[in-house]
This record gives structure tokens, C-alpha cells and sequence, in this order.
């Protein structure tokens, strides 16, 4: 008699080791499921769509268009065509080459700021929930105090204080985020500390550290990882939000936040388009990763 | 009840200070040098040396925290170095605008959230609930300033429906005479109805793009605590001893789901206190926000961190009120914060 399964297939299917697919009926071929998926889950789809539309154009797309910094004097401010897709802004630079340069430089900005926050965030998290005490309170007193700012307004003030660069940027939005990671993970820790492998890793010997990061925090990180589809969204926006303001990254730098603030007074004189695409970039982009995020959100987390 | 008030003030005061604490730090402890931002890029060393003597910026950082707290606590947030006056008396004239901005705001999106979450409640899982839960997911992923442009192009300057981003009210004309700050109030209240419409429409673009913003949150809150309200026991008993629908609906399923709903409006409307520096910028509003993005282009860090601390104070404000209210309205609250004494 064995005790433990000698193989893989040995297992039995209702083991918990084998992940259970609720979505999808098992007896459907590979493509049918995938179709059934994409049916099931509308909303997931199309920002699984979109968003694989924005990295392949964030990878590739720089090396196909125009050097987004050129200026022609004879092609300023024309309407898009089949030469500029989005047409030109004030220096006859072509916009769609400077928002396919910029998609790069704010989704790796936004995925940056996402996994700091979270690291950090669900670090913080773990401590204060599996601790608890006087560590929690001291912790939990800060983040609400921290969240009583807006974010954006956190972010702000930080950058201003450190002086711009996009380091400082990527240090200002995560640190802003930081305190919504921290609340996410500690929920999960304080419900994860009393399951029973908690005790069964504390009867077994392991030191409180070792439990708090190797068994509970593993066990902690759902909430956080299924938010960190919306906040690397609200990343994105908030540098580009900064920028706008000429916060942060600063022009002639092609980034869709300084792409809007260069173009916005132009809307008055008629040229729409050097604000109005490098905006609505922003806009899908964020979408994306919101339509995939809200999705999770309802089912997973 | 007493009870629960003091604890209530006293954990708001505790943030007041914590609030204080974080942003004094922020811009005096995080390194780049005080003086020398404040004397610009510029300066020499002799002006950088006179600037941090004059704004006490050698003394040893626990006096000049000691400095600046006193001066919160009497209301005292330093003096601009951009404009010299005292920061606190240029956010209060300019807090009118901002408060006016964001009570239109909430108010428009109050209503449109309420009653689309509403529907989304009743019609759960059909087609229009499913088109309203793209529209809350493309609200929270838009992008204010973009928004903003987008309409100012079409009302503004290609279907000239609404005036352009100027101010509060047309170069040149008449400002009402000031009894509340909102120009729409003063205008009735001071006999001129015509500056009241006036200051509707230089305020519906803006007021439009900040609602369609802050109206996803408030429609995905009413949404599931009317689905939770709706699936209760009493609203069960309710079916079955045969209440009319709408009835059901808008006193059983809607008045057990307003204490979420406003907890929702009051953290929107806090958001709105700070959040709406794009805003202001965008439309030339003369508001707190664009105060403190004149600060910040001008490397006056004293007037940001007035703005700052002033948006701190007001969230944590708004928040006690709202905590207490519920107190009032629902005895579990006060009655359970008694019981565990």
C-alpha cells in the first residue's frame, strides 16, 4: 500500500493538487474551451484582447515607426493622413510615433510601480496581520493616515519634494499605492493565521518568521495579486496625470500624459488630434487592464 | 452616545496629526535641499543661506516641527513664498470655487450612479446590467484630463454649447457679491438670476467630466448593496405577502442600502476635495487645486503643503460627520461601540 500518490497520474482527480477548471467542462476539445471561456468571461476577453494589442505595440512597434523626437519645420500641424496616422503637432513631429514610443515607456512605468507597491504593500501587510499587536496598530494607524490623502495628491506632493526625475516618479505613485496593499493583504493575513496549517506549521517547530512569510503570505497574496491588474490601470494614469501637469516626466520626453499637456492648447485653434490620440492611448490602455482587473474582482478574489 | 462622540474626535484628531506629521516630513525630511528649491535653480549660495535663516530652515528639525504644528493648530499654514501672504487666507478665498465644483459634482454624479445601480439591481445579469457594468469599468479607467478636453473640443469650441476653459464666469463681467463664495447661490440670493445661469454654464463642463468619473464608483456600490439588501429575508416576506414591486424596491431594497451608498458618496466627495487639481487646471478653475498647481510650478512647497494638509484635515472631517450621522440614524453602531465599551 502506498501512502502518497508515486506519480502524477496516480493521483486522483478530485485531489486538491490537481487544479479544478469550474469554468470549463472537461470534455470539450482545446479551441471549444477557449471558446467557451472567451463566452463565459466577455469583459476579461476583451481586455485580454486589448492589452496583448498594447504590449505587442509597446515590444515591437518603436522599431517600425519614425525616431519620435525628429521635428520637420515644413510638416507642422498636419491633419492626420496615411504619412501620420495621428498626424503632426507644433514641431512636425509625427504623433502616432511618439504615443507607439510612449505606450513602451508608461505600460513598463505602470507594471514597475504595480510589483513595487504590491511587494512592498503585501510585505507590510503580512506583518501587521500576522503579528498583530502593537506592530498592527502602529502600522494600521499610519496607512489610514496615509489614505486619508487622495492618491494622486500623495504622489504629487512626493515628487515636488524629491525633485523630478522618473525614478522619483516610479518611488512617488508606488509609495502612494503602498497603504491600499497593505490593508488588502493584512484582511487576507488575519483571516489565513488561524487556518488550521497555520497551526500545523507552528506545531511542527517553525520560527513565527518563517510562518508568517513562507506559510501565510503565499496563502495572503489573492486579494492583492487580483487589485494589481487595477492599480497598474491607476498607475498609468496617475504618471500620466502628473505629467500633464508637468510633474514628473517633463517634455520633449514622448509619454502620453506630456503628449496631452503639449497638445491640450491646440484643441483651441483646431488641432485636435495632438492631444486627443495620445488621450485616448491612455484611456484604452487603462481599460485594458481594468476589464481584466474588474473581472477578477468579481470572480476570484 | 457621548461616549462613541469622544472616541470618534479623538481618533480624528490623532489623524489630523499623523496627517500633519507625514506631510511636514515629506517635504522637509526627503532629501534635496529646502532652501535652495525654494531660492530656485538660479541662486547663488549667498540667497540660498538668507532663505533658510529666514524661514528657519538651519534650526534643528524638532523646533521647526514644533513651529509648524503650532501654527496648524491655530490655523496658521505658513507664509507663501511665492505670493507672501499667508497660505491659510488664500486657500479659504479660493476654497468656495473648489467646494462649488465639487458639490455640482457629487450631486450629478449621486444622481446618475443611484439610479443606474438601481436598475443594474433589478435587471441583475441581462443584457443592461452588463452594458452598465462596462459603463462603471470605462468611468474608473478614464482619464479626468482627457475627458475634459475632449468635451471642452466638442460643447466648447466646435458646437460652442458651453462657454471655453476660462474661469468661473466671462472675463469682464460682474462677480455677485460674495455671501456663500458659490456663484450660483450669490447670484440668486444678491437679486441678479442672471449670474446664477451664468455660472451653470461655465460650470457644466467641468462638473460633467468629474461626474461621469465619480459616478462608476457610487453605481457599483449601489449595485451590490441593493442586490445584498434585495436577497434579505425581508424583502422575501415582502414578496410573498404580495408588496408591490416598486415599493419593494425603493423602501425595503433602497432604504437598507443607503448606509453603504453614503458611506460611497462621502469617500467620492473626500476624493473630490483633493482630486480635482486636473480639473482645475484643465478649466482655469480658480479653485484650491489650481492654487496648489501654482505652487508646485513655482516650487512653493510652503503653499502645497498648506493644500495638502488642508485636503487631510477636510477628508477626516467629512469622515467623522458621516461616522457620527450613522450613529444617530443607527442605534447598532453607537449601541455596539457601547457594548464593548
Amino acid at each position: 500500500m502506498t501512502l502518497y500518490p508515486s506519480s502524477a497520474s496516480d493521483r486522483p482527480t478530485d485531489s486538491p493538487f490537481v487544479p479544478q477548471r469550474i469554468f470549463v467542462p472537461t470534455e470539450l476539445s482545446l479551441p471549444r474551451r477557449w471558446i467557451s471561456f472567451m463566452r463565459t468571461n466577455p469583459l476579461f476577453t476583451v481586455g485580454l484582447f486589448l492589452l496583448s494589442a498594447f504590449v505587442g505595440l509597446a515590444a515591437i512597434g518603436p522599431f517600425f515607426v519614425g525616431d519620435p523626437l525628429r521635428t520637420n519645420i515644413t510638416e507642422m500641424f498636419s491633419p492626420p493622413s496615411a504619412d501620420h496616422l495621428f498626424g503632426t503637432d507644433e514641431y512636425g513631429r509625427d504623433v502616432f510615433a511618439r504615443a507607439v514610443h510612449a505606450a513602451r515607456l508608461d505600460l513598463t512605468i505602470g507594471l514597475i510601480i504595480a510589483v513595487v507597491a504590491m511587494t512592498i504593500g503585501s510585505t507590510v501587510g503580512v506583518i501587521a496581520g500576522y503579528f498583530g499587536g502593537r506592530v498592527d496598530e502602529i502600522i494600521m494607524r499610519l496607512t489610514d493616515v496615509l489614505l486619508a490623502f487622495p492618491g494622486f495628491v500623495l504622489a504629487l506632493i512626493i515628487v515636488a519634494a524629491l525633485d523630478e526625475s522618473l525614478l522619483n516618479v516610479v518611488i512617488a505613485v508606488a509609495a502612494a499605492y503602498v497603504p491600499y496593499f497593505i490593508r488588502l493583504t493584512r484582511a487576507q493575513a488575519l483571516v489565513e493565521r488561524e487556518q488550521e496549517y497555520a497551526d500545523a506549521a507552528q506545531l511542527a517547530g517553525n520560527t513565527p518568521i518563517r510562518i508568517a512569510f513562507r506559510h501565510v503570505m503565499p496563502n495572503s497574496l489573492r486579494p492583492a495579486l487580483v487589485s494589481a491588474t487595477l492599480v497598474t490601470g491607476w498607475a498609468v494614469l496617475t504618471v500620466a496625470g502628473l505629467a500633464f501637469l508637468s510633474v514628473g516626466i517633463q517634455p520633449p520626453q514622448a509619454e502620453w500624459g506630456v503628449m496631452v499637456g503639449e497638445g491640450a492648447s491646440d484643441i483651441i485653434t483646431g488641432e485636435w488630434w495632438t492631444s486627443l490620440f495620445p488621450g485616448g492611448m491612455i484611456v484604452l490602455a487603462v481599460m485594458a487592464f481594468h476589464f481584466i482587473g474588474d473581472d477578477l474582482t468579481e470572480t476570484r478574489a | 452616545m457621548r461616549k462613541y462622540l469622544l472616541k470618534r474626535v479623538a481618533t480624528s484628531l490623532l489623524t489630523i496629526l499623523g496627517i500633519v506629521v507625514v506631510v511636514f516630513f515629506i517635504v522637509r525630511v526627503l532629501p534635496g535641499d529646502a532652501a535652495a528649491v525654494r531660492a530656485g535653480p538660479y541662486a547663488n549660495q549667498e540667497l540660498i543661506d538668507r532663505i533658510a535663516d529666514k524661514y528657519g530652515l538651519n534650526d534643528p528639525l524638532h523646533i521647526q516641527f514644533v513651529d509648524y504644528v503650532g501654527g496648524v493648530a491655530q490655523g496658521d499654514l505658513g507664509i507663501s513664498i511665492r505670493t507672501n501672504q499667508n497660505v491659510t487666507t488664500e486657500l479659504l478665498d479660493r476654497l468656495p470655487a473648489s467646494l462649488e465644483l465639487a458639490l455640482y459634482s457629487v450631486i450629478l454624479a449621486t444622481a446618475v450612479g443611484v439610479s443606474l445601480g438601481v436598475l443594474s439591481a433589478h435587471w441583475q445579469n441581462t443584457w443592461i446590467d452588463r452594458l452598465l457594468r462596462i459603463f462603471a469599468v470605462i468611468g474608473s479607467a478614464m482619464a479626468l484630463f482627457w475627458l475634459g478636453l475632449l468635451l471642452t473640443f466638442f460643447f466648447a469650441f466646435k458646437w460652442g454649447w458651453f462657454p471655453g476653459p476660462v474661469d468661473r464666469l466671462a472675463v469682464g463681467s460682474e462677480y455677485p457679491r460674495t455671501v456663500t463664495g458659490f456663484y450660483t447661490i450669490d447670484g440668486i440670493l444678491t437679486g441678479k438670476p442672471s449670474i446664477t445661469v451664468e455660472a451653470f454654464r461655465y460650470l457644466a463642463l467641468p462638473v460633467m467630466a468629474l461626474a461621469f468619473v465619480l459616478a462608476a464608483p457610487i453605481l457599483k456600490m449601489v449595485r451590490s448593496a441593493m442586490i445584498e439588501a434585495l436577497e434579505s429575508d425581508f424583502v422575501r416576506t415582502a414578496k410573498a405577502v404580495g408588496v408591490p414591486q416598486t415599493r419593494i424596491l425603493f423602501v425595503d431594497g433602497f432604504r437598507n442600502a443607503l448606509i453603504p451608498i453614503t458611506t460611497t458618496i462621502g469617500i467620492v466627495f473626500g476624493f473630490m476635495l483633493g482630486g480635482n487639481i486636473l480639473v482645475e487646471f484643465l478649466f482655469s478653475w480658480p479653485g484650491i487645486g489650481r492654487y496648489a498647481f501654482d505652487a508646485i510650478t513655482t516650487r512653493d512647497l510652503e503653499a502645497l503643503q498648506g493644500f495638502v494638509v488642508l485636503v487631510g484635515v477636510m477628508y477626516v472631517f467629512l469622515n467623522m460627520v458621516i461616522d457620527i450621522t450613522y450613529a444617530i440614524i443607527d442605534p447598532r453602531i453607537r449601541l455596539g461601540s457601547g457594548l464593548t465599551k
